[in-house]
């Protein structure tokens, strides 16, 4: 039986900060795209929309850490990491359709993409802790 | 914007940051000096904001105004939660918790130059 509690110690304290200012800065930039020009791009706006509120899930579910949310927050990191790769791809592939960037465009460059490389070090830490 | 200070800014948390990172890989929980630092950049962020405002509300250039007063008002939130989520940490971590926080406002301060200088 190992402690759920583990999450947010160690590493994880520092995995958690870095989810925390990603949720800050999606749910900020998500924000202000929507409040001010909704209808230049809305699919992409919706996108940072769905980003933001994946990052604040992950980030509160890993800070709980208790049973029910390490569920949480594994399968908000899973969601996540599909969401990367997949709208990644899509930008690259048909980039007319992102016409402004969302947080995870081109697997999250306009990050330094710590966006791909994020939910790759939370699955591993939840595996770790399990 | 009033380079000086957002290159104090920028200066003085990458200082801190470089200085927390020694913290622990010293295996060092955190000390007043980083605590210090972190009160003095606050106040900077404040007076950051304070001429951010002022600049552009008599400015004349296209900045974006959502984006530009967002960063300013975004920068103040970042060391009390970091400050707060690290403290609870008797560990090392605690110390790179602080690290990731003093990271983020050189990313902000140079957002926020490049958003002026459209």
């Amino acid at each position: 039986m190992t402690d759920p509690a583990a999450t947010k110690h160690g590493p994880g304290r520092i995995l958690i900060a870095v989810y925390g200012v990603f949720a800050l800065a999606a749910t900020a930039r998500a924000g202000v795209q929507i409040a001010t020009k909704f209808s230049d791009a809305p699919i992409a706006y919706l996108l940072s929309a769905v980003a933001a509120v994946i990052y604040c899930a992950a980030t509160f579910a890993l800070a709980k850490a208790t049973n029910v949310s390490r569920k949480v927050a594994t399968t908000a990191i899973a969601i996540e990491l599909v969401g990367v790769l997949a709208i990644g791809a899509f930008s690259y592939a048909v980039p007319d359709d992102f016409p402004d960037a969302t947080v995870w465009s081109h697997f999250g460059q306009g990050y330094g993409f710590v966006p791909v490389v994020l939910p790759v070090l939370g699955l591993l830490w939840l595996r770790r802790t399990r | 914007m009033f380079a000086p200070l957002t290159w104090f800014l920028v200066a003085l948390s990458l200082a801190a940051m470089v200085y927390a990172v020694v913290l622990a890989a010293r295996n060092k929980r955190i000390d007043w000096t980083v605590l210090g630092a972190l009160g003095v950049i606050e106040v900077a962020l404040v007076a950051q904001l304070v001429v951010g405002i002022v600049q552009f509300a008599g400015t004349d250039r296209d900045v974006s105004g959502p984006f530009f007063i967002g960063y300013l008002i975004g920068s103040l939130i970042i060391l009390p939660i970091g400050a707060f989520w690290a403290l609870a940490e008797s560990s090392r971590w605690g110390a790179g918790v602080l690290a990731v926080a003093c990271l983020v406002i050189p990313i902000l301060e140079l957002r926020l130059h490049d958003l002026w200088a459209v």
